[in-house]
């Protein structure tokens, strides 16, 4: 790339991506989703949920780092976005684990009063 | 611009008396100022009027208290006051608080810097402040609200009140935290100065700092909490209805998880704020400057993995209720760290009791408090006792009000002098203190022995046992009314009769010293040298100004 | 009192003759700037992220425990609109990339050609959700409480079915459907017939009968019925339609809605950019609207590669 002080002269900032790379993945982004659709049709019980993740996880990497430069970023921007992540996983991990833990509390609650005897 | 000054050299003259106050003139001109120092300024006059209306409910409040039996509310009036008490005061006043009003200033002059990363960013979250205060007005003026702060389901979608209108407001609020946040990151990341690393930061840019990574992890999950329930209310989705088959203590987890780490984009400004007064007014260099740097981002993070200590009795699994309790006890030990440090500073310090240094003191007293108290609440055994009592209410009132604001009013009076020029009455200054202190103690500490012995909060009336209690409690918070009102008298009277403010006259040493007081609109002519912002070694005390000036200049001649 | 030396960097700001216009005062050079405007950008797309992740925590949160409604409700999207829409957004990225590194090697016309394809991109979008939509006003597939079909899962108004309905499902829960309406889950006309739907003194459920509580199964014994709800699909056939169907659909229109709302934002930013780049403001040196707002576009394309699989196609 070119040299920092000239970029300094002129300017010019950033790095700019080859076009071989946007088609590239463009193409790959464009097949990825044609498989995810098709994938739904085997039946792989459970998998089927995390295939489905799999595949959008990888095309949203390829969005992140090639369309949205990421990858010849400075490492700072990819800190924030990754950190943001993790909260997100954070949030989520004990929305999930708690209410399911409470589940069980729900569904007992909700059998005692669809009893014809409990009443006020 | 080529040269940069030595933080020894003596702060310029202003041009013709040019600040920042008289470089343009005309409401237009504040109004459209992308001027850091004018937003701020904004930001303080509408905060503090927030504050006004926020304690004349709280007066309300308390006034019903007074005696048993209906005083001067209904009973749905005393829910709506309560509920708008806490909105307003937590919105409008102690989220926005010290970063907004205080930091705004003083920020980009620490650093050093012209302006903020984005001014303009910075002028429309002003803007969005001022919008969503104007929601909460129309919410006053239509129908209120009685929710409670918390805006808790199901009876929030049920009830009558202009639910939607308030939460449109704390929404609108939110996306103001939002940018101040971004706007704090990007410039403290950017704009510092030739030789300031990090860890020569004054600790006040710390504490902003991991203030601003909370604002901006926290609030959108607040933002998206809102949304919906302003859906469950106009299309009943059923998300949070448990009547739709939707689930209450989902709300409960959407809402804490945004307003757990909200108490901390309250607390770690003010902590910022002690740092710096504690060290000022003991002439000494801050004890431990980099566990408190340290701490600060620790009790950032921390603080997103204990808000389930909220929901102790509210359905939570019994799992989940331990794992917090034991998260949230580990998130009191950099608070801890910061309080011994600031001891370890006043150690063997020589200390002043200017304004600034009694709020300090006073802070750390009742943050101590407020903190300690927080353990009783952490522990799932007493937790289920105390939960929803007035020990609860006098707990985060020692936190928030005899922590954050007492901090708040320290900073003011700090920072009282560089952005007005102008000196207010030292003597009227600590009687208000005092008079805080009193009235502060008097007001909560009681109710931390009801709520032990069983008052619930949020309750309009009470049995005889508890009488004693709310009537001392009433009678402190008169006390507060008081000393605020004296506050507000002789700040004032600063404004116009107030003796004209040196540079420096506390002798500090970080760079907002280091230009006159007004600042001038584009705060320094030259790019400052930063040396260790703690070492005061290089300032003396001129009686001739009544300030501190660079020893270089006032060097004796023999 | 020592000078310290000036960085390369600062020697160039504030020089007068030398201030490129888009040089705001308290940037000391256009790398900074730009730096800087780029890293508040990923923070803002951070608290995006944050912002829809309480979506996909409402999301993950009641398909982990009720993932019956799921696989029932889905069945009302259509798989082929999502997937044009998403195989849309896709090329509305490429091009918005491609846009990026023509401003940057100052390609003028391809820049205004390619935002404007980008904008294209984005209607078509938005065309495509504004027939999904239509769609199910039409047929009373409504959030919470408004919801009052008149179709089965699979019929998308053109006769087509679905590959993977079970058949005895549908026609069992066809005749359930009858009986759903009355008894409803949604709890929509009991509440409009019987009570305001707000009611401000607050409603306990347990004044109420069994109507109300719409989480109850209608006809059969409570536990078995409850207990049946959470196996797994091919069970279900036996009560029909599942309690909470209503639930799905609130999801739906709160993630598609909200990431409506932000593809309208992001063609309003488009527009804005198109509109400078042909007054011709971008080029190698300043292009770092164009940048930010590709930035905010992909993000829209980022939420909806995982709104699509996980709204339409549940297996």
């Amino acid at each position: 790339m070119t040299n920092t002080h000239a970029q300094e002269h002129s300017g010019e900032v950033g790095h700019v991506v080859p076009m071989g790379i946007l088609v590239g993945v463009w193409l790959a982004l464009m097949v990825l989703t044609y498989v995810t659709v098709v994938a739904t049709k085997i039946d792989l019980g459970e998998l089927n949920l995390w295939l489905a993740m799999l595949i959008a996880v990888i095309k949203a990497s390829l969005v992140v780092l090639y369309f949205m430069h990421l990858r010849y970023d400075k490492p700072l921007n990819s800190l924030v976005f990754v950190g943001g992540l993790v909260f997100v996983a954070l949030f989520l991990g004990i929305a999930l684990t708690d209410s399911a833990e409470y589940q069980p509390d729900v569904i007992h609650q909700e059998a005692l009063e669809s009893l014809p005897t409990s009443n006020t | 611009m080529t040269t940069i000054s030595s933080s020894y050299d003596p702060v310029p003259e202003l041009a013709h008396g040019n600040n920042y106050l008289t470089h343009t003139r005309g409401v237009l001109s504040w109004l459209f100022t992308l001027d850091h120092k004018r937003i701020g300024v904004m930001y303080l006059v509408g905060i503090l009027g927030s504050f006004f209306l926020g304690g004349v409910f709280a007066v309300l409040v308390r006034t019903e208290l007074l005696f048993q039996g209906e005083q001067v509310l209904t009973d749905d009036q005393y829910n709506q006051m309560f509920t708008l008490h806490g909105a307003v005061m937590t919105f409008l006043v102690i989220i926005p608080g010290i970063p907004a009003a205080l930091g705004n200033f003083v920020l980009p002059i620490m650093l050093g810097a012209k302006d903020v990363a984005f001014p303009r960013l910075n002028l429309a979250s002003f803007y969005l402040w001022t919008l969503g205060a104007i929601f909460f007005l129309a919410v006053l003026a239509s129908g209120g609200l009685d929710t409670g702060w918390t805006f808790y389901t199901p009876y929030s979608i049920e009830t009558n009140t202009a639910v939607i209108g308030a939460t449109a407001g704390a929404f609108i609020l939110g996306f103001s935290s939002i940018l101040t946040g971004m706007n704090f990151i990007v410039s403290i990341h950017q704009l510092r100065p030739p030789g300031m690393t990090w860890f020569k930061m004054p600790l006040f840019l710390w504490a902003l700092y991991a203030t601003a990574i909370i604002q901006v992890l926290a609030t959108p999950v607040l933002a998206i909490t809102l949304l919906l329930l302003i859906a469950e209310r106009t299309f009943q989705v059923g998300i949070f209805d448990p009547k739709l088959g939707g689930d209450p203590v989902l709300y409960q987890h959407f809402f804490w998880f945004y307003s757990h780490p909200a108490v901390y984009i309250m607390i770690l400004p003010a902590m910022g704020v002690i740092s710096e007064l504690v060290s000022v007014f003991s002439r000494k260099h801050i004890f431990g400057y980099r566990f408190i740097a340290y701490s600060s981002i620790a009790i950032a993070l921390f603080g997103f993995l204990v808000w389930g200590h909220h929901m102790f009795t509210s359905g939570q699994s019994n799992m989940m209720n331990m794992i917090f309790s034991a998260l949230t006890f580990s998130v009191s030990i950099p608070s801890a760290i910061k309080v011994f440090n600031w001891l370890a500073t006043m150690y063997k310090g020589s200390i002043s009791l200017a304004t600034p240094m009694c709020y300090a003191l006073i802070f750390i007293f009742l943050f101590g408090i407020g903190g300690l108290t927080g353990l009783f609440l952490t522990t799932l055994a007493t937790d289920i006792q105390l939960h929803d009592t007035y020990f609860v209410v006098a707990h985060f009132h020692y936190v928030m009000m005899g922590g954050t604001m007492i901090a708040f009013f320290g900073a003011l009076h700090y920072w009282w002098p560089k952005m007005t020029g102008r000196m207010y009455s030292e003597m009227w200054g600590r009687l208000a203190a005092f008079l805080v202190f009193v009235g502060f103690n008097t007001t909560f500490f009681p109710q931390f022995v009801a709520g032990s012995q069983g008052m619930p909060r949020r309750y309009a009336d009470y049995k005889e046992m508890y009488a004693g209690y709310h009537f001392v409690s009433s009678i402190g918070s008169y006390i507060m009314a008081v000393a605020f009102v004296i506050m507000a008298c002789y700040l004032l009277h600063s404004l116009f009769r107030g003796r004209k403010a040196p540079a420096n006259p506390w002798g500090a040493n970080t760079l907002e010293w280091h230009c006159s007081s007004p600042p001038p609109h584009q705060n320094f002519d030259e790019q400052p040298a930063v040396g260790d912002c703690y070492d005061y070694s290089g300032l003396e005390y001129d009686t001739a100004t009544d300030s501190y000036v660079p020893k270089s200049r006032t060097a004796v001649t023999t | 009192m020592a000078e310290e030396t000036l960085t390369t960097a600062q020697s160039h700001g504030h020089g007068h003759g030398e201030h490129p216009p888009h040089l705001a005062h308290h940037f000391e050079s256009p790398g900074q700037q730009f730096d800087a405007c780029k890293f508040g950008m990923w923070i803002f797309l951070c608290t995006e992220v944050l912002m829809f992740s309480g979506l996909f925590c409402a999301y993950a949160v009641y398909r982990a425990n009720h993932p019956e409604i799921f696989l029932y409700a889905h069945k009302y999207l259509d798989t082929n609109l999502g997937a044009i829409n998403t195989a849309v957004l896709i090329c509305s990225s490429f091009t918005m990339a491609w846009a990026v590194r023509a401003a940057q090697k100052g390609q003028q016309g391809l820049l205004i050609g390619l935002l404007a394809l980008t904008l294209l991109g984005g209607f078509g979008f938005l065309g495509i959700k504004y027939i999904e939509y239509e769609h199910k006003f039409h047929k009373g597939l409504l959030p919470g409480a408004q919801y009052n079909p008149t179709v089965t899962p699979g019929d998308h108004g053109n006769g087509d079915k679905h590959a993977e309905m079970g058949d005895h499902e549908l026609i069992t829960s066809e005749h359930d459907a009858g009986n759903a309406h009355t008894a409803p889950p949604g709890a929509a006309p009991a509440r409009h017939d019987e009570e305001p739907a707000v009611a401000p003194t607050g409603v306990k459920p347990t004044e109420q009968t069994g109507l109300e509580k719409t989480t109850l199964p209608q006809a059969a014994p409570p536990p078995a019925g409850r207990s049946m709800e959470h196996d797994h699909a091919h069970e279900h056939g036996m009560t029909g339609r599942p309690n909470n169907v209503h639930l799905f659909f609130g999801i739906y229109f709160a993630m598609t809605g909200l990431h409506g709302i932000h593809v309208l934002a992001g063609m309003a930013f488009i527009a804005w950019v198109l509109k400078r780049s042909i007054a011709g403001e971008f080029g190698p040196e300043y292009f770092t609207p164009v940048d930010l707002v590709g930035l905010y576009w992909h993000l829209v394309d980022l939420i909806w590669i995982f709104l699509f699989p996980l709204l339409y196609l549940i297996h």
